[in-house]
């Protein structure tokens, strides 16, 4: 850098310190550092738990981290990407606001992946970056990047801050974005000339309301006595729900109108949790390979009733050939999902916590018990030629069904399954059993591979108390790798089960059926993963016989720490049901 | 069926909020027409006026992802016949050409120009009116040596938007926007050291 007088770096402080600003004699109000200012918002906030990297335009920041040890608790992680899923996993495991730190340049690039994944999934999230100083921007300085404008279409709400007056402001702002409403990503950058400027700190005032942000669009009665005409005029009604179930804490509000009305209900993969897998009304799983019945009963119900879900294209296949015939009712908190994909006969806005108890009330008590055998029927067709061969194989190789239905035997539905994407993320969704809410944590709407690891971390400091299991293929486990120097240095007690199929699988699957087997790219010759583990002081081992499956899942689940299990499944097993793109779900193949 | 809309979108004054705004455009790769931006009526709120070539269906399904975000106060869409709007331009004429050719002069008296900057030179003239208009002029000016042409982006008025007034001075009164502040530090390049 030019300076026409370059200085000690010990003046800085001095050079950015606000001496305008007089300390004032009033007790509550104190002179901090815009740094530390963001260590009190923390805490006034609620968090305990950070997920960062540090790094020269952060360094301020992380300075201050260290005198607030005791009531921060900061994870080292490995790449920035992986603080993002970290954070997400602790968003989704415990629902509150997961908070990164990143430095400017290659640090915030680092985190937009995870800022997408959030995102799409709408995951709260509040991301704090360091940036260079205020008269650096736009110099092609050392690390500066436009991180505003690169983060712009993956965040719900970015602000910069150059001046500390406004870090308050900004960081009460971005807890109250990232939360409420249909949550979402929230990035803070804050320029280094900030973090070090000193200021007034007044009482921490969280924010409550915003002039131009509605959270929730306000519960219209005639659209909810519409959405009730519909449904008690139903013959063959059909509940379709996704994660706004969970983001709404919603689920003895659902579970109670579900039961009331009596309706058959199936699941987006992130919504599964919101209802016991084993509820009688529960009829499975939507969506590209979701089960049989859902799928092709969806174009014969009459009255599709859709809760906190979008009409993503892996749910509804072709569009022109989904639910024609039915009425739908969709309830979303967001509006502009209302119409985007599927025409709403009826819409209603708002949030379900709020509708589903009105709806419940003005619903008739039904039974359609002859339309839930339906469902049954195709199940038993599921059965006879999916399931059954997948959760009980015949020949010597084990499936990866079979593997996630010893882990139901063992963990009796309780555990928080973490799954990356591929076809072990389509198999544990589809077999695995969840008992409560908040079980099931994966990449939906992105597919970001490289999510289970650092998600399964974050996940277990967001529910201690609860066994975390991250199920994850062999080429995702690549991706986010490093993130096992965590679990070695902050011990965390995560169970890794990597379902090794030497392919990366779901991608073979479609060029098996797709592009005449032509195998391009997806074969792998891995690392004995077991012997990275024990590189992480991490135990493991691995299986490739049925007689062991069962004792070295009791193993890893026993077992006083991390432990990782890699099991050689069958290479060339495929996930079916399949609804083929561009098909519509009534197409869905069982083979 | 596609056609003109122009969409009317009240913001809060916020760096960043332009790029927002363009990119749920971009993304779908739905080409802008015209786009202005200026203050409102109402301090510390923003407008921008931005005109489309699209159907009504898209046009809603925007105005949704427009309203939501965070910044955005309200988002409506119009065709033509529900507001009134106007386009500048500006002509850089030869002056000798205008002084010798009463064709040029008719013209632009027709057309309702107004010369905005006299020299021996040039003459700027400025018309304001609807695409069609503005368009025919340059058109019609072309043979006779026309130097320079710029036209601005639509600004439009909804006929129908008084309640809107209304409920913006509202907002204001209540709860007044931040007053953007300026950055001492951004001034002082020479005197800080930097990593
Ligand atoms: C970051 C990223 N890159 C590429 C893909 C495309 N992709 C989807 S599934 C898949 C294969 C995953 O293989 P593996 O992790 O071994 O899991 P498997 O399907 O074998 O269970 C790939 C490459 C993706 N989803 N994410």
């Amino acid at each position: 850098m030019q300076n026409k007088s370059p200085q000690p770096a010990r003046d800085v402080s001095q050079i950015v310190d606000n001496s305008a600003h007089p300390s004032p004699a009033t007790p509550d109000i104190q002179q901090l550092t815009g740094a530390e200012i963001i260590m009190k918002c923390l805490i006034a906030e609620g968090v305990k738990t950070i997920f960062g990297y540090p790094g020269g335009a952060i360094m301020p920041i992380y300075d201050h981290l260290y005198d607030y040890q005791d009531q921060l608790q900061h994870i080292l992680v490995r790449h920035e990407q992986g603080a993002t899923h970290a954070a997400q996993g602790f968003a989704r495991a415990s629902g509150q606001v997961g908070v990164v730190f990143a430095t400017s340049g290659p640090g915030a690039t680092n985190l937009v992946t995870g800022l997408a994944d959030a995102m799409i999934d709408s995951t709260p999230m509040v991301c704090i970056t360091g940036q260079v100083f205020a008269h650096l921007l736009g110099t092609d300085a050392f690390q500066e990047i436009d991180v505003m404008n690169i983060t712009t279409p993956v965040t719900k709400w970015n602000c910069q801050v150059t001046d500390a007056r406004e870090l308050q402001a900004a960081m009460a702002k971005a807890f109250y974005i990232a939360r409420t409403g249909r949550p979402g990503p929230v990035l803070i950058d804050v320029t280094k000339n900030a973090q070090l400027q000193l200021t007034d700190f007044t009482p921490y005032e969280p924010c409550r309301r915003l002039r131009s942000y509605r959270p929730k669009p306000i519960v219209r009665p005639e659209f909810i006595e519409q959405a009730a005409e519909l449904i008690n005029a139903a013959e063959r009604p059909f509940i379709i729900w996704g994660q706004g179930v969970l983001l709404g804490r919603a689920e003895s509000e659902f579970k109670d109108f579900v039961e009331k009305s009596g309706i058959p209900a199936a699941w987006t993969i992130l919504g599964v949790s919101a209802l016991p897998t084993d509820h009688p009304q529960n009829v499975g799983m939507l969506g590209m390979h979701g089960n049989y019945g859902p799928n092709v009963l969806t174009n014969q119900c009459d009255v599709l009733i859709a809760i906190g879900m979008r009409f993503d294209d892996r749910v509804t296949g072709r569009l022109d050939k989904y639910a024609k015939q039915a009425k739908i009712v969709h309830l979303d908190i967001d509006p502009s999902e209302i119409d985007k994909n599927v025409k709403a006969t009826v819409g209603v806005w708002g949030d379900c916590k709020e509708t589903l108890p009105l709806l419940t009330q003005m619903i008739e008590k039904r039974d359609h018990s002859a339309w839930i055998e339906r469902f049954h029927d195709c199940m038993q067709e599921e059965i006879a030629t999916v399931i059954q061969p997948e959760l009980h194989p015949e020949g010597p190789v084990l499936s990866m069904g079979e593997v996630i239905r010893n882990l139901n035997e063992l963990t009796q539905g309780e555990a928080i399954i973490v799954t990356d994407v591929g076809q072990h993320q389509m198999v544990a969704i589809r077999y695995a059993q969840f008992n409560q809410p908040n079980s099931n944590i994966t990449s939906g709407g992105l597919g970001t591979m490289g999510f289970a690891l650092p998600a399964a971390i974050g996940a277990k400091y967001g529910a201690p108390d609860r066994t975390v299991v991250a199920v994850i293929g062999d080429g995702g486990f690549q991706m986010t790798i490093q993130e096992l120097a965590v679990i070695m240095q902050e011990k965390v007690n995560v169970k890794i089960l990597i379902l090794n199929n030497n392919y990366l699988g779901m991608v073979r699957q479609w060029q098996e059926l797709f592009h005449e087997r032509r195998y391009s790219f997806v074969d792998m010759q891995n690392p004995d993963f077991v012997a990275i583990a024990k590189g992480y002081s991490i135990e493991g081992q691995t299986i490739t016989e049925r007689q062991d499956l069962k004792p070295a899942l009791d193993a890893m689940l026993k077992h006083n720490g991390a432990y990782l299990l890699n099991i050689m499944v069958g290479k060339e097993n495929n996930v079916f049901p399949m609804v083929p793109q561009g098909c519509g779900v009534a197409e869905i193949r069982l083979k | 069926m596609k056609q003109e809309y122009t969409i009317t979108i009240y913001t809060e004054n916020q760096v960043g909020l332009l790029a927002r705004i363009a990119m749920i455009f971009t993304r779908r790769k739905i080409n802008i027409e015209s786009m202005n931006s200026s203050p409102s009526e109402v301090e510390d709120i923003f407008r921008f006026t931005i005109v489309v070539h699209e159907t009504e269906e898209l046009l809603r399904k925007l105005v949704r992802q427009i309203e939501k975000q965070v910044e955005v106060l309200k988002a409506y869409f119009n065709t033509n016949d529900e507001i009134v709007w106007q386009e500048l331009a500006l002509y850089k004429v030869p002056t000798d050409i205008i002084a010798e050719k009463v064709v040029v002069e008719r013209l632009l008296r027709t057309y309702g120009a107004r010369a905005v900057l006299i020299r021996n030179d040039y003459t700027v003239f400025e018309v304001s009116g609807h695409r069609e208009e503005t368009d025919k002029l340059l058109e019609v000016l072309e043979p006779f040596g026309l130097i320079e042409f710029v036209r601005s982006a639509r600004v439009a008025i909804i006929k129908g938007s008084h309640d809107f007034h209304e409920r913006l001075r509202e907002f204001e009164a209540a709860e007044p926007g931040e007053s953007v502040s300026t950055n001492a530090f951004l001034d002082q390049q020479e005197a800080v050291f930097s990593m």
